[in-house]
């Protein structure tokens, strides 16, 4: 037996019983094209005893036939999987990883660089705790590098470490680690990660990444695979009040009626009430199933099967929810969609949304704004294609229960499919579920209405307007002329002309972006 | 997150998986092919609809020429617990001769396999088959989703795979497409046989160390099984201490030697393994790209 820690990982387990099991981080790696993603993914596998001999032979027959590393080992090619991507040297798809140590199980998604397999990198973010950032080191935050940076935030990712790559070609200075890294920071500080580390390493050399390097005795802090064994991302989904969306009903004998579903968020306990969302009635939770018995208390990430006190009817897509703090009903949702079909957004089309175990129909309208992916700035946006992120009102058939996605990851993000080609056309987030019960029609017109202002509201304020305006003229004609006739004849002369002149005025402004502020 | 460990989280996972698709899929379909995978994916749906059955049928795809001691095991699975347990085998190839020995791993997993698989997902009209497939195993498959979507003639495009976020998964497919559904894509070797351990989930006895009848062929150890397996001139089967770590059609998988009788054995040996699991595989050796391939072709 040798020495990997691999090895250690095993014998950690059979021998020490009581050693506590490990825990799983999920992680993708992101940055531009040629900063290093494969080759600081094959390190990290490699330095901790992860590849098989036979994987690391054919890697290097690889390398001499398509290899991009001179004669070092190319480990892109590791990781492309796909025969398009080692002829055309590119990574396309998500390429995902398995390795471990004493500490920790992980499951590496390297996602691919460039723009425009932006959603596949979305894909791997979604489910990840956490994101490694690799930037070149004389190069310095570039575009890609605050593009990821803001889609990782976007979707939840929580823990984000910058890895400043290539610090052998830099000289090993101090003073350009701390400059790019202070950079980083200055951008990513308001992306509100909850951790960011940035750590100098060389992957090519291995430096930094596993082992400590001695070329940079300035730098202090953890390697990379120290980083990601200790930080913690105990996510607080249990602080949170409990949501179970309902997968299945299952009624396998005349005399148990169970609800089968994975607990989205917060803990759930036997003898406590429910909201069974979107109806408004209540229920008590008689008990919790599972093969291995009945349990008295689950958590989030739990797969079980719930028993209620009493007979009520519950379907596929209801949500189970804390009856003292229930998630929104609405039909109205505020989102932020990422685009990821290579069909635009078609407010006239018929798309379906699935959120949880529900899918309804939906009626999305055009943007009225967007986000710049590469500044994180509002931009007015009309239309929305693949890989840009767009300000959406959304429309459903019937309603749903709701979080915001920055509240719940579980309960507040969805799909979108297109109901002609069957394809996922955008992932949404929920920023806002109105919880009105008569909401505005949401404007599908060409030139999207930005103020939120109803014709109505327009044609009241005109009729306002012109009350009060025209008894002002009234009055200045009387005073001007001290002629009552006059003065009237002027006054109800323009009454009716300037009403249509402003509430057209106001139509107009209402379209126009310029000098609009969005709360959110 | 911090009470459920590693092996937890990929359980619930996959048990959220398989409620999906019985929730959304018509004719789901377990390929069952007798493995340690395929024990623990039987496992993990039971779990998933306990207090229920299975709401959906195994299907074990028979090339003939699996070890005897694996037809045993599965029809005595079968039985224990009761499963619909159906068992498909390409009759045409059948007929034709068609054996790994005479036309070779390529022909025979074409004719026996991919072909055979085909024939029984179209007999029964099924429209969503769970394998045991796992993401480490092969790096075509590292690239694959969850829900992998086939088109009417099964094939796979790699490069049009649907995004997948989250949990919430798209199922929704045209007419005679279909669905090849993959639960354990997160799970490693090592977790397979962990959670074997941890749940005590029955498995063959060829994948512990005995004494068996083997011939060594350009390095590989090959069980004789059965008269089957011609000997070359003066080749004589010796006996040797091995296991097998994977299980496919018995030419076509090398023994490896090993002392490991038990589940810890057997862990501790993978833990010290310098090659990985599918090197013994004859099948993924025909070329850079061959799995790539075979599942273009619609192999699982």
């Amino acid at each position: 037996m040798d020495d990997t820690p691999a090895v250690a990982a095993l014998s950690d387990k059979l021998s020490l019983a009581s050693v506590e099991a490990p825990t799983l981080l999920r992680f993708i790696t992101c940055g531009s094209v040629d900063d290093g993603k494969s080759t600081l993914i094959g390190r990290l596998l490699h330095d901790t005893g992860n590849i098989p001999d036979d994987q690391l032979t054919r890697l290097s027959a690889e390398s001499r036939r398509w290899g991009t590393q001179g004669d070092h080992v190319d480990y892109a090619l590791l990781l492309d999987g796909l025969s398009a991507e080692r002829e055309q040297g590119i990574t396309i798809d998500v390429a995902y990883r398995y390795f471990g140590t004493p500490r920790r199980a992980f499951i590496v998604a390297d996602t691919p660089g460039h723009r425009q397999y932006t959603r596949n990198m979305a894909t791997g973010a979604s489910t990840a705790d956490l994101a490694v950032l690799l930037v070149d080191a004389q190069k310095g935050i570039i575009t890609q590098t605050r593009r990821h940076a803001l889609i990782a935030s976007m979707l939840g990712v929580r823990h984000l470490v910058l890895a400043v790559n290539k610090m052998d070609r830099a000289d090993y200075r101090e003073a350009l680690f701390t400059e790019v890294a202070g950079d980083f920071i200055a951008f990513a500080a308001r992306l509100g990660f909850a951790s960011i580390v940035s750590i100098p390493v060389a992957a090519k050399l291995g430096e930094n990444v596993v082992h400590p390097a001695d070329t940079m005795p300035w730098y202090e802090g953890p390697t990379l695979l120290e980083h990601l064994e200790r930080v913690d991302v105990r996510e607080t989904l249990e602080a949170l009040p409990f949501r179970m969306p309902v997968q299945l009903v299952s009624r396998p004998t005349p005399d148990f009626r169970g609800y089968a579903g994975t607990i989205a968020a917060g803990v759930l306990r036997t003898g406590t009430r429910v909201s069974i969302l979107p109806g408004d009635s209540t229920a008590g939770i008689a008990r919790i199933v599972t093969a291995d018995g009945d349990l008295a208390v689950a958590v989030a990430g739990q797969a079980v099967t719930v028993v209620f006190d009493e007979d009520i009817d519950v379907s596929r897509g209801d949500m189970l929810a804390d009856a003292g703090q229930p998630a929104t009903v609405t039909d109205t949702l505020e989102t932020s969609l990422l685009w990821v079909s290579d069909t635009p957004l078609d407010p006239a089309r018929a798309y379906l949304l699935k959120a949880g175990a529900a899918t309804v129909a939906a009626r999305v309208a055009s943007p009225n704004q967007g986000i710049d992916v590469e500044t994180g700035a509002l931009v007015v946006m009309t239309s929305l294609s693949m890989n840009e992120v767009g300000r959406v009102a959304v429309r459903l058939d019937r309603k749903l229960a709701f979080d915001t996605y920055r509240r719940s990851r579980g309960t507040g993000g969805f799909i979108l499919i297109d109901r002609l080609t069957n394809d996922t056309s955008a992932i949404g987030l929920v920023e806002e579920a109105l919880a009105l019960v008569d909401t505005p029609k949401v404007a599908a017109g060409r030139w999207p209405i930005l103020t939120g202002e109803t014709a109505w509201r327009s044609l009241t304020k005109a009729f306002c307007w012109r009350a009060v305006g025209s008894l002002g003229t009234i009055v200045l004609a009387f005073a001007l002329t001290h002629n009552r006739g006059l003065a009237a004849l002027i006054g109800s002369g323009e009454v009716l002309t300037k009403i249509i002149i402003y509430f057209l005025h106001e139509r107009v402004w209402a379209r126009i972006p310029f000098g609009v502020t969005r709360s959110t | 997150m911090s009470r459920l460990d590693n092996l937890a989280r990929l359980e619930a996972e996959s048990i959220h998986i398989f409620r999906e698709v019985a929730a959304e899929c018509e004719r789901p379909v377990l390929l069952y092919s007798i493995g340690k995978d395929s024990a623990v994916l039987l496992h993990l749906a039971q779990k998933a609809f306990y207090p229920g059955k299975l709401p959906f049928p195994l299907l074990h795809v028979d090339t003939t020429w699996k070890f005897r001691e694996m037809i045993a095991f599965r029809d005595k699975r079968a039985a224990d617990l009761g499963l619909d347990m159906l068992v498909h085998t390409n009759q045409e190839g059948l007929a034709q001769g068609i054996g790994p020995v005479t036309h070779g791993s390529r022909v025979h997993t074409d004719v026996m396999k991919t072909q055979a698989l085909k024939q029984a997902l179209d007999l029964h009209r099924f429209d969503a088959a769970f394998g045991g497939a796992r993401r480490d195993e092969e790096r075509s498959r590292a690239k694959e989703r969850i829900f992998s979507f086939r088109s009417a003639e099964h094939r796979w495009d790699p490069k049009k795979q649907r995004p997948e976020f989250w949990d919430i998964y798209n199922t929704r497919k045209g007419p005679g497409e279909s669905i090849r559904v993959f639960p354990l894509s997160n799970w490693t070797e090592l977790d397979v046989w962990n959670y074997i351990r941890r749940e005590s989930i029955p498995i063959p006895e060829l994948y512990f160390a005995a004494v068996r009848p083997v011939v060594e062929r350009d390095g590989a150890l090959l069980m004789v099984d059965d008269e089957r397996l011609p000997l070359a001139a003066g080749e004589k089967p010796q006996m040797r201490r091995v296991r097998f770590r994977t299980l496919g059609c018995y030419p076509l998988t090398a023994a490896i030697e090993s002392d490991a009788t038990t589940l810890d054995g057997v862990i501790a040996e993978l833990g010290a393994s310098r090659v990985s699991e599918r090197s013994g595989r004859a099948i993924d050796h025909d070329g850079g790209s061959s799995m790539e391939q075979k599942k273009v072709e619609g192999y699982f």
